[in-house]
């Protein structure tokens, strides 16, 4: 994309990443905690007894650290778009319009009314009302992020709208197709539920650490108990949901799946990597491992021989399975962009005839749109290795906790918890497990659509703003500034709290 | 009415003074970090490094179209 500004547009992608990352760190905590307070609450109600009234304070107030801290760090992500991403912005249109504008009135509002009241309620509301404004702050908080993800999911598979030639915007023509897309559904269901393995990893860890210690230990082992049961529900599903997704991403995206596989030729009964790395002696298309035959194919089509396409299929073409070579594509595109010009300028000759001649052959390539800004068909491929490492190592990592969440369950149940020190130990670290396995979730989902903001219809370069890029580095180190500080605000706190452990009666956040 | 709902606009006060005015030192101290955050993000960064990048240059929608659409053409 040697014709776009590339120092803008890669430190406008940096930026945006960068945002992204951190705000990430508190997300997860929050969607996973909040439920696991909900459920300590929801005992604390029906049986009355202080233990679980301790629990509760506790974890909640370890969340509202979290939350405090956490809030209002996405709403940098919508001044980017705005300022940063004024294209993508405008010719995205209603499509973010109308979820935002749901998750801003509903969910924060929902979220944001009865946090003050999971808060401060304790004596001061009845307790049934104390303990469902637990649920509706974990309701309200997982409700935010469906609505941002259906809009993240309409960027990965584009449906249910239609682009507005006279406008050069979206407008939604059905607002089910848009928020029950499989790749939203999907998208939503494994990203949340990671989260919950988020919430289960850092009560786990704290608990581990307090038995570490011998401190607060019937109080360890019970969170523990909780934990693991949540965490490895969690996990099962964030491996059911994350072949959904694939499968999805197989149909949508083909190039991404074949970016996370390092696939370069397509191949019938295609082999997943259970193991892998680059063979950095060759070029970057050489990977090896250990491959488990025709599982990709199974993953992607569930069916072991189908044919799994690569990246040179894509951009090159194969005739046997109906792959359009990307030069096509970039044609197609051209025409489409072509006659989007000859369509405006005929609407402002007043000339009809060849206005609808304009529109018939925008819309007839209309699928093809965003090729036409490439000027090379390699262009289309996304940095393979990024995606490839990140997919692996978060696949190894949600298996890895499957396995030790069950084995905290075994252990929790038979009481041996105290037995195996070690176990603890990978406990405490584990919380970092679980933020690596989200972020690298987020770097394939993102890194692997590259070079597309929205998929085949509009590419990173032609997004951005016309910006300055010393603007864009200005506030690239401001937010690393700003981000770190918060990072550091709160470690700091949740720390202090940590050691200073569960208290009897506990205070309000 | 207005006396019904004036009555409840106050208990809702009341019931969020009464829960600041008991928070511990510490939780003090993360509301004020809090209240720094959002003064710093929709203060100074929305209004000296995040204009809106449209709508400080064009004024109405088919000037940003227009804008947007040149964009899309010319590239």
């Amino acid at each position: 994309m040697e014709h776009f500004n590339l120092a803008l547009v890669d430190w406008s992608r940096a930026q945006f990443a960068l945002t992204a990352i951190y705000h990430w760190f508190f997300v997860p905590l929050t969607l996973g905690l909040s439920f696991i307070v909900a459920y300590m609450h929801t005992l604390y109600y029906k049986t009355g007894d202080e233990k679980w009234k301790n629990m509760t304070k506790f974890w909640m107030k370890l969340f509202g650290i979290n939350f405090a801290i956490g809030v209002a760090t996405g709403i940098i992500l919508e001044f980017e778009f705005g300022t940063n991403w004024s294209n993508y912005s405008w010719i995205v249109g209603d499509i973010f319009g109308a979820p935002l504008a749901i998750e801003g009135i509903l969910a924060f509002f929902l979220e944001s009314t009865f946090i003050a009241v999971m808060f401060f309620g304790w004596d001061r509301v009845s307790k049934k009302f104390h303990m469902l404004s637990s649920w509706l702050v974990a309701f309200g908080s997982n409700l935010s992020a469906l609505w941002i993800l259906i809009a993240n999911g309409w960027m990965q598979n584009p449906v249910g709208t239609r682009f507005n030639p006279v406008t050069v915007r979206n407008e939604m023509v059905n607002f089910f197709d848009v928020a029950l897309s499989p790749t939203a559904v999907f998208k939503f269901l494994h990203t949340v539920s990671q989260a919950y393995i988020i919430g289960a990893l850092f009560v786990v860890a704290v608990s581990a650490w307090y038995l570490l210690h011998k401190r607060h230990r019937a109080f360890a082992k019970k969170s523990i108990l909780i934990a693991s049961v949540f965490g490895l529900l969690a996990s099962v599903f964030v491996a059911m949901t994350g072949d959904s997704s694939a499968y999805d991403v197989a149909h949508k995206q083909p190039m991404k799946l074949a970016a996370m596989e390092g696939l370069y030729d397509g191949e019938t009964n295609a082999s997943l990597y259970a193991f892998g790395f680059l063979n950095s002696q060759k070029d970057n298309t050489n990977f090896k491992g250990i491959r488990l035959p025709s599982m990709l194919s199974i993953m992607a089509f569930r069916d072991a021989s189908a044919f799994v396409p690569g990246v040179n299929d894509l951009v090159n073409g194969n005739e046997e399975y109906d792959i359009l070579p990307a030069e096509t594509r970039i044609e197609k595109g051209r025409l489409a962009i072509g006659a989007l010009a000859g369509y405006k300028k005929a609407r402002e000759a007043g000339d009809e005839q060849l206005a609808e001649q304009n529109l018939k052959m925008f819309e007839d390539n209309y699928a093809h749109f965003g090729y036409g800004y490439f000027k090379d068909k390699q262009e289309i491929v996304p940095p393979v290795m990024l995606p490839f490492y990140s997919f692996h190592i978060m696949v190894g990592l949600g298996l890895f906790f499957i396995l030790m969440f069950a084995w905290l369950l075994y252990a929790s149940i038979q009481d041996k918890l105290d037995k195996y020190k070690w176990v603890l130990h990978l406990s405490v670290w584990s919380i970092l497990l679980g933020y690596i396995a989200s972020e690298l979730g987020w770097i394939v989902a993102e890194v692997g659509r590259q070079p597309w903001t929205i998929q085949d219809l509009l590419p990173v370069g032609i997004s951005t703003s016309h910006l300055s890029v010393g603007s864009v580095q200005t506030t690239f180190f401001m937010f690393l500034v700003l981000f770190t500080v918060l990072l550091i605000a709160e470690l700091k706190i949740m720390l202090t709290q940590i050691k200073k452990g569960p208290e009897e009666g506990g205070s309000h956040v | 009415m207005y006396g019904c709902m004036k009555n409840i606009l106050k208990k809702a006060l009341d019931f969020y003074i009464d829960g600041f005015k008991n928070m511990s030192v510490s939780n003090r101290k993360l509301w004020v970090i809090i209240i720094i955050k959002l003064i710093i993000i929709f203060v100074i960064l929305k209004v000296f490094f995040f204009p809106d990048f449209l709508g400080s240059r064009y004024h109405t929608d088919k000037e940003k179209s227009n804008h947007v659409a040149e964009q899309l053409i010319n590239n």
